[in-house]
This record gives structure tokens, sequence and C-alpha cells, in this order.
């Protein structure tokens, strides 16, 4: 006898994880999310980030753009948290400004991409046959790809500005959360209910949207969060490599690549922005694993 | 003689967000070397609970808090985990629920029987292959090599079945714990194994815990039965006196709620043969339990005294009862049976006569399937030419069903009776022949049909798990049909709703329920109450309650019935349970590889002619009973593939135990047909042959 035979056992009569009712609800999620330190940490993380892009202006010491000569390359300080660049800008305020820029493009991207990708992968996943095929044939071509360098050719076609920026991200997004919801189709779309309603007369749009999408959710919100994360490490990356956001706007990856040619005599003015792109980036992804967890185990 | 386990007292609790619940509360027992000892119960009884308390193999959240588990004079709880390791495959063996999960899948059967031996044993790898191959063969497994050789998906689960029991048996342990290893097999494959398992402890004094909630499988298997309700031992007693005369409320119940096959006898008129609900309610879950007799709520003798926790009176020589009432009832003056409700049983006045036109008919329907290929086999085949395979899942059914009239399929798993109702459900293409619903033709796939179609054909679904949508309340599943398919508007289908609720005895507030708060029956009887919802003229009914438990089951296939007679719908029924067919259905299909063997009528269900299918169908069937048992043909082999269907002559000739010879490999047999019981069957041998064979 193996031991395997006793583990059927032990599942056998394991209480039958329900996932909660209570945690689908926007309070009961935030909940969840902070019984954990790390996805706490991640929420209060991407909190404080978003406080900081819809209050920065308010807050902001200095403006943008605003050069004062007599304090360049200064060092952190009382006046200057953050020290200032050799042009004399206070790196902190320029740091606070520029949150608003990357959550913006990231989220709305995301949320196109979402959107775009939910309902392609609904579409692909329920129907099948042709269109599913050319569908994820497409996709996978563009997944083929590393989604920096199909950024860069798109940007190269389209010009830089904000508007293409988002199109980049929705294209490169959008066959990822499509995969990921086609393939929840695909194991929901056999149950009972779904073919109750399909006897029943339900049109496509109620088998997709009423019986369908609410067993989906759970995977899209994790990873509507996770892709927002990888966003907003795109749109810095953009901005580092020039396509991005233009100067003089205090983007975070624009910043690190001005500030790369004088690391050597004010660093602050690169390790702020990096650190602030790095602080986001994994706050945001703790706070996805705490979305899983709560979703996935109950 | 000594017992060989001796169960004392045994309380175990459950760690469950934070509290602790309590699953088996007080429960003593004792097994005899050579006896076996059926262990009843529904689901949330404990009765797996105890078994893996017996083999002191408890998960982390289960906690012993009294009790002594004796094995030959050992109390097997205080052994340490090194010391059961010497007992665990030595001394006590499992055979688990299912064998897929419990054989590893990555190596091949022959080296996983090897290591038992192995370790056990202490052969070195050349002798414990020469001894797993005799355990195979002792097993009656055909061509132990190749079994040997095979990975465990590559054998089916009958096959998986006896591999486990071959290495359960290797090292003769004293214990063999079979925890329901029967439950996810065919009913033939079942009556081989049980055969089998009786075949191989015969003198070897083992002592058997048959863990199960199969009734029929006790009274044929077992010496002595102990009854599990709600983590109490309710009764116990030799398998005869407790099937003759239960002295318990529950076990009352529990009897009554089987179907039996011979609900089709004659004398029956095809309905009204369900006993309505055996047991009222459902069974507390841990936590929420009574603190006087545990059955309170259920039982219809409860009286003041039942408020204190009844002991556990002795009733007999080797019985025992834990109710107070236990001497009324031995008595006769208490009378545990529920009164009949009052329409069950009365001829069924308002079904409608049988018109002229019959409600379902199909004409040699066909539906198969294509086997996928790999890409290399499918590019292999552009040279050689092999046309793809095909699976005939349904190859040439006729069939009709009347207004009004309940047909059972039945057939072992791979039969083709669920993609039938399929094709008929209009979710699965077909590809030849014909339907037609009331005398119109019925387009196959649902897109081809109308809303007034779709309306007169629905279905009730298999796992009440994923007959609901678990993110929508019960009221708006309900409300769906009528309004897309009655056109309601929201208030007048939210007044229906409540009439539906009620048609399948449920309280109106279940409408603001979520399915996740419901019990799998009430799950079910919403999934009726939808089905039901817009006045069908035809609905299907795939193993409604096949995941049911036998007391819950009753009450849904009373509803069912129902609901049924209410809107004089036909209803095709499908199952692997000749015995819930029997009672429910007016005409029985029997379906062998995508083909009819035999349409009879349910009065003659039982009656020779039988085909020699459905005879051995029915020999089977593990009666409720102790001793009555009809001897009967045993099939040798399980079903084979769809994919190795004989092209020519019977599809049932591999394993016929009437098997007349050539004729039955070459020639396609006729359609008897025998007047005196009114069925059909596809077979050679005449029906007065037939029947003079099967009767004597």
């Amino acid at each position: 006898m193996t031991a395997a035979d006793f583990r059927t056992l032990e599942q056998g009569q394991a209480p039958a994880a329900q996932p909660a009712a209570a945690q689908r609800t926007p309070l009961g999620l935030l909940r969840a999310l902070f019984s954990r330190p790390a996805s706490a940490a991640g929420t209060v993380i991407f909190l404080l980030f978003l406080t900081l892009a819809l209050l920065g202006p308010l807050l902001a010491p200095y403006g943008a753009n605003e050069q004062i000569a007599a304090d360049a390359r200064q060092p952190p300080s009382a006046a200057h948290p953050f020290g200032t660049d050799t042009l004399g800008r206070d790196v902190f305020s320029r740091v606070l400004l520029g949150a608003r820029d990357i959550l913006s493009l990231a989220g709305f991207g995301t949320l196109l991409a979402v959107l775009s990708g939910t309902s392609l992968g609904l579409l692909s996943g329920y129907l099948g046959g042709w269109f599913d095929e050319l569908l994820m044939r497409f996709f996978d071509s563009l997944l083929a790809m590393p989604a920096l360098l199909l950024a860069l050719m798109l940007l190269g076609a389209a010009g830089p500005s904000r508007g293409s920026i988002l199109i980049v991200i929705v294209i490169v997004y959008t066959p990822i959360v499509a995969r990921v919801v086609r393939s929840v189709v695909l194991s929901v779309k056999s149950r009972g209910f779904v073919e109750a309603a399909r006897m029943q007369g339900e049109s496509l749009g109620a088998i997709l949207f009423l019986e369908i999408l609410p067993s989906v959710l759970p995977a899209l919100a994790v990873e509507a969060a996770l892709r927002f994360s990888y966003a907003i490490f795109l749109v810095a990356s953009l901005g580092f490599l020039g396509v991005g956001v233009q100067p003089p706007n205090p983007d975070w990856g624009l910043m690190v690549k001005e500030a790369r040619s004088s690391v050597a005599q004010v660093p602050w003015a690169m390790y702020f922005p990096a650190g602030a792109i790095a602080v986001l980036v994994v706050g945001v992804n703790l706070m996805a694993d705490g979305i899983r967890r709560a979703w996935t185990e109950g | 003689m000594a017992p060989l386990l001796q169960v004392e007292d045994l309380t175990v609790t459950y760690r469950q967000s934070g509290s602790r619940v309590l699953a088996l509360r007080e429960v003593s027992l004792h097994l005899e070397p050579g006896h076996i000892l059926g262990l009843v119960g529904e689901s949330g009884s404990g009765k797996t609970t105890l078994a893996m308390t017996v083999m002191n193999h408890l998960p982390p959240e289960g906690q012993v808090q009294r009790g002594r588990v004796l094995f030959d004079g050992a109390d097997l709880l205080q052994m340490p985990a090194a010391g059961m390791r010497q007992v665990w495959g030595a001394q006590i063996a499992l055979v688990p629920q299912d064998p897929l999960s419990a054989l590893n899948p990555s190596l091949r059967v022959g080296e996983q029987v090897d290591e038992t031996l192995c370790h056990h044993l202490g052969l070195d790898r050349r002798q414990a292959r020469q001894r797993t191959l005799e355990l195979l063969q002792s097993v009656h497994l055909p061509d132990p090599g190749r079994v040997a050789e095979s990975y465990p998906h590559q054998i089916s689960g009958g096959m998986q079945q006896r591999v486990l029991i071959a290495m359960a048996l290797s090292t003769s342990p004293r214990l063999l714990v079979l925890d329901e290893p029967t439950t996810s097999l065919d009913v033939t494959t079942q009556a081989s194994i049980l055969d089998l398992i009786r075949e191989l402890i015969q003198g070897r004094q083992t002592a058997v815990l048959y863990v199960t909630h199969n009734l029929g499988v006790v009274a044929q298997f077992c010496d002595h039965v102990a009854v599990l309700y709600a983590g109490e031992l309710v009764e116990s007693a030799p398998v005869v006196e407790l099937f003759g005369r239960p002295l318990h409320p529950y076990t009352r119940g529990l009897l009554d709620s089987v179907p039996r096959l011979e609900a089709a006898a004659p004398g029956g008129n095809g309905r009204g043969k369900i006993h309505p609900a055996g047991i009222q309610g459902q069974i507390p879950p841990p936590g929420a339990r009574p603190s006087g007799c545990v059955f309170i709520d259920r039982c219809p003798l409860a009286i003041e005294i039942c408020r204190t926790r009844p002991p556990l009176y002795p009733s007999g020589p080797g019985r025992s009862s834990r109710c107070h009432r236990w001497e009324e009832i031995a008595a006769g003056t208490a009378d545990p049976r529920q009164p009949a409700a009052g329409s069950s049983g009365q001829p069924a006045a308002d079904v409608p006569q049988p018109r002229s036109q019959p409600a379902l008919a199909l004409r040699d329907l066909q539906v198969r399937f294509k086997v996928r290929r790999s890409l290399l086999r499918s590019l292999l085949a552009l040279f050689t030419r092999r046309p793809a395979q095909t699976l005939r899942a349904v190859d040439g059914v006729d069939l009709r069903v009347r207004p009004g009239e309940t047909l059972g399929l039945v057939g072992e798993s791979g039969s083709g009776k669920t993609t039938l109702a399929r094709a008929v459900a209009g979710l699965q293409a077909t590809h030849g022949g014909e339907m037609q619903l009331g005398g119109a033709p019925l387009p196959p796939g649902l897109e081809r049909r109308g809303l007034e179609t779709l309306r007169r054909v629905q279905m009730v679904f298999q796992n009440p798990d994923e007959a609901l949508n678990p993110y929508m309340s019960v009221g708006a599943s309900l409300r769906r049909p009528l309004q897309t398919l009655l056109k309601m508007k929201p208030v007048e289908a939210a007044g229906r709703v409540r009439a539906l609720l009620q048609a399948v005895r449920l309280p109106p507030e279940y409408a603001d329920r979520m399915p996740s708060q419901l019990s799998g029956g009430e799950k079910q009887r919403v999934a009726i109450a939808r089905a039901f919802a817009a006045g069908p003229e035809l609905v299907l009914a795939d193993e409604p309650v096949s995941a049911l438990d036998v007391s819950v089951q009753a009450a849904v296939l009373d509803l069912l019935e129902r609901l049924q007679q209410e809107h004089g719908s036909a209803l095709l029924f499908i199952s692997h349970d000749l015995a819930v067919v029997a009672a429910l259905a007016g005409l029985v299909a029997v379906m062998y590889l995508g083909r009819l063997m035999e349409v009879t009528p349910a009065e003659g269900l039982l009656q020779p002619p039988h085909h020699p299918y459905t005879e051995a169908l029915l020999a089977a069937v593990p009666r409720p009973d102790p001793g009555e048992q009809p001897q009967g043909v045993r099939l040798r082999d399980e079903i084979p593939s769809p994919l190795d269907v004989p092209v020519r002559g019977c599809p049932f000739h591999t394993r016929c135990p009437r098997f007349l010879g050539p004729v039955c490999v070459e020639q396609t047999p006729p359609w008897q047909v025998d007047p005196a019981t009114g069925k059909r069957y596809f077979c050679h041998i005449p029906p007065e042959e037939l029947r003079g064979v099967q009767s004597s």
C-alpha cells in the first residue's frame, strides 16, 4: 500500500472550502487583503501612491519644471527631501507630480485591455470553431514577440504620444487577458447551468455576461491587478527608452534616463524615481497576490 | 472468538474555522476475524472519519477526544507513526473509493505492486515481480503481464480497483478496510468486484470493515451492520435482523427510501411506485446537532423523552438500538413508517390519454464522434490514406415516448445514453436519422430551434453543483426561463417563482438564497422546478439523483414524478440504477454500445425472456434484502471501448452469457417480440427458448 491511498481519504474528509460570498464585496475584499501582512503592505503602498497621484499638485513644494539655479545638484536636505537634479529641479516634486501620469496611463491602459480582452476571451471561448482558432493564432503571433519589442515597433510607427501609449498597452495585454478569460470559459461552458440557459433560449449576451462572466471575475480580477503592475513597468520602460512620455514632463522612466549620465554627481536624481517605480510595482504585485489568495483559497 | 478490532467509546472532533465540531460521538463496535462489518450512513454521518480513525490516520484538523481503538489488544491511537507504518499495509489494508487517485499516475501498475511486496515482505525485485503477476492473476485480470506494464490511466476503473485489491491483499492483512470501493463503478463491475473480494477473503479469516451508503451491497455482502447517523452509532445488528426488523426509526426510513427492482413487478401500473420521502428533512450539520436524540428533528416517533439523549439499548442478541422507543417499535405498537402523502399511489387520472402522436419519436438516430489524432498521426494518415476513426456513440436508435409517459433508459457508462439525451436536447449534433417532437420534426442543434420548440423540451442535469449558476440567486435562476420562454413581465415572473418553489416543496424565502447555501437535494429540486417552469412537453433527466443520498433520492424522484403528472409531460429518465428506473418508468429501454438491446414495459422488466444483457444487469443489482439475491449470470469482462464495437453481428457477442456461436458474430440479430410481456429485444434467440433457459 502506498501513501497515496491515505491521501485520498484525507481529501475526502477535508471540509470543502467554500468561496465566501462576503469576499466578493469591495469591503470584504479589503478586509481579506488586510488579514495578511504582505498583501496589507501592498495595498497600503498602492493606496498611498494613488493618494499622491490625486493630491500631487497640492503637495508638491515646487513646480515640475521650476528651476532653482542656485540649488542645482543639491543632495537630499530638509528643503529638498530628494535633492535636486543638474538643472536645479526639485526631485521630490517631480516624483510626486510624475505619479499621476504613470498611474493614469497604466490604469486606463489596463482597464481598456481588460475590457477588450474579456469580451474577446468570452466570445472566443464560448463560440469556439474557426473564430476561436483565428483569433487565438493571431494572439499567438502577438505573444511571440517580447512586449517591449512590440511596443517599440508600434510606437515607432505611431509616434510617441499619450494616446499611442494607451493603444500599445491595449494591444500588448489584450491577448494575455483574453487567454485567461477563455480558459475559464472553456471549463464553465459545459456546466449544467450554461446548457440550461441555452435550452431556455437565452441570448448570446445574456449567456456571456449573466451566466458565464460572474464565474470568470475572480480570475479576471487577479489578472487585471497583475497586468496593472506590468503596465506600470512598461510605461516606465518606454519613458526610459525615450519613446514614452516626452520631456519635459516629470515621467519616472524619463527621469531615470535623464539622470543616468550624471549618476556619479547626482545619484539621488536617479535613485528616487527608480525606487518609486520599484516600490509601486512590488506593492501592486503583493496586492494582486492578496486578491488571488482571497478569492481562490476562500 | 476474541474480537480483532475493538472500538471503544470513540469521540472525534474537527477544527473548523476556530471552533471544534463533533464528528463522532461515543462510538463503540467490535469485529471478529473472518467477519464482514458494514458501516452504513449518508454523507456527513461520520463513516469515513470512523474508518480513518480505525487506521489512526485522521487529517490534521481531526482530533480524538476520547476512546480507544484496540487492534489485536493494542491501542492503535497510542502507537507512534513509525509503529503505524508496520501496521498499515501489513496488518491493516485499505481499498479506497477512487482507484485512479490512489495509484501513482507516473509509475507502471506492476512497479507499484512490486514496491508493496518489497517493503512489507522483504522480497527482492525479481521475486516481487513474480508474485505481482500471480496476484494480478488471482484478481482475475486478463493478461497480467500487460496490465503490470500499463500505467494506471491505461486500464479501466474496474481493473484499477482489482489492482488495488491485489495490492491490499498481497500482505495477507488481518483487517481490510473498504471505503466505498465500488461507488464509482458500473453495477456489473461492482458485482464482479464484490464476488472477487468474497472469494479472496474466504478461508483467510480476514476481518473486513466495509464503508458504504449502498444498502443493497450491505445486504448481500456483510454479516453485521452498524448504522451511523450524525456521528452517532444509532443501530447495530446482524444483517438479516437489521433488514428484517429494524429497531431504530432512522434505519427504517433508510430501508424505505431504497428503490427496489420489485417495484416494477406486475400489479404496479408504472406510476406512484416511489415511496414518498422515507425520511423528511436533512442531516443536521456538525455544530448544529440536537443535544437529545440526534434524529429527533426528522423522527416521526419523537416524543418528550427524546429530548434526553438515548443510551445504546441492547435490543437483542448481538444487536443494539439508540432509540428510547425501541421496545414499542419491536412490539409493533409504534410504527416509524411515515404516513404516505395523499396523492401518491393513486392511479394518475389526470394523465392525458395517449394521443396518436408520440411526444418523442427517434428514427435511426446516429451520433458520431471523431477521434482526435495527434498532428503526427494526421500527417501519417495523409500518406497511408487511413480514414479518421469515428466513434459511434449512438448507432441507429429507434424509440417512441408517448405524452405523459416515462421512458427509463439504462446501460453501463459508455453505453451512449447521455449522448442520446443530449442529442434530443439539442446540445449534441446528430449525424443521421430523424427526431420528431409531437409529430413535427425536431431540428438537431439548439440554434435551429425556435423559442416555442425550446420551451417544449427541457432538461434536468446530473450534477446538482453545476446545475445552478453559483452567482445567481434561486429566484433569478427560476425567473429567467419564465421571462425568456414565456415572455413574462418581471413582476409576473416573480409571482410564478413562489408557485414553482412551492411545487418542489421549498419555502418562498429560498428565492433569495444563493446555490452555495443549498444542499445537494435542494439544488436538484430547484433545477427540476426550472425545467418544468415553462410547461415542457418532454423533460430529459440525466441521472438526476445519482449524486444524492438515498433518503434524499426518494423525495426528489417523488417530486419529479408529481410534476411530470401535473404537466402531463413525457419524461426520458436516464439512470445506471435499474431499481430507480423500475420504480419510476412505465417503459424501460436498455442500451449497450450505442444501440438499444431491449425495450420493455416496466411491469415485464423482471420477467423472462430478457435480452442476455438485461439479464446480466438484473443479476448484478444487489437486492436490499439479505438472501434474496438471484443467482444469475455474470458478465466476464468490462464494456469494450466504443472504438472496438464489433462491426458485424451482435454488438454484445463479445460478452454475451448466452453466446450461440458464429451466428452471433456474423449476422445482425433481428428484433424479437414477446407477445406475453410486450417486450422487444435485439437477439437471435427467440422468446420461448430464452424464457426456457432463463426461468430454470
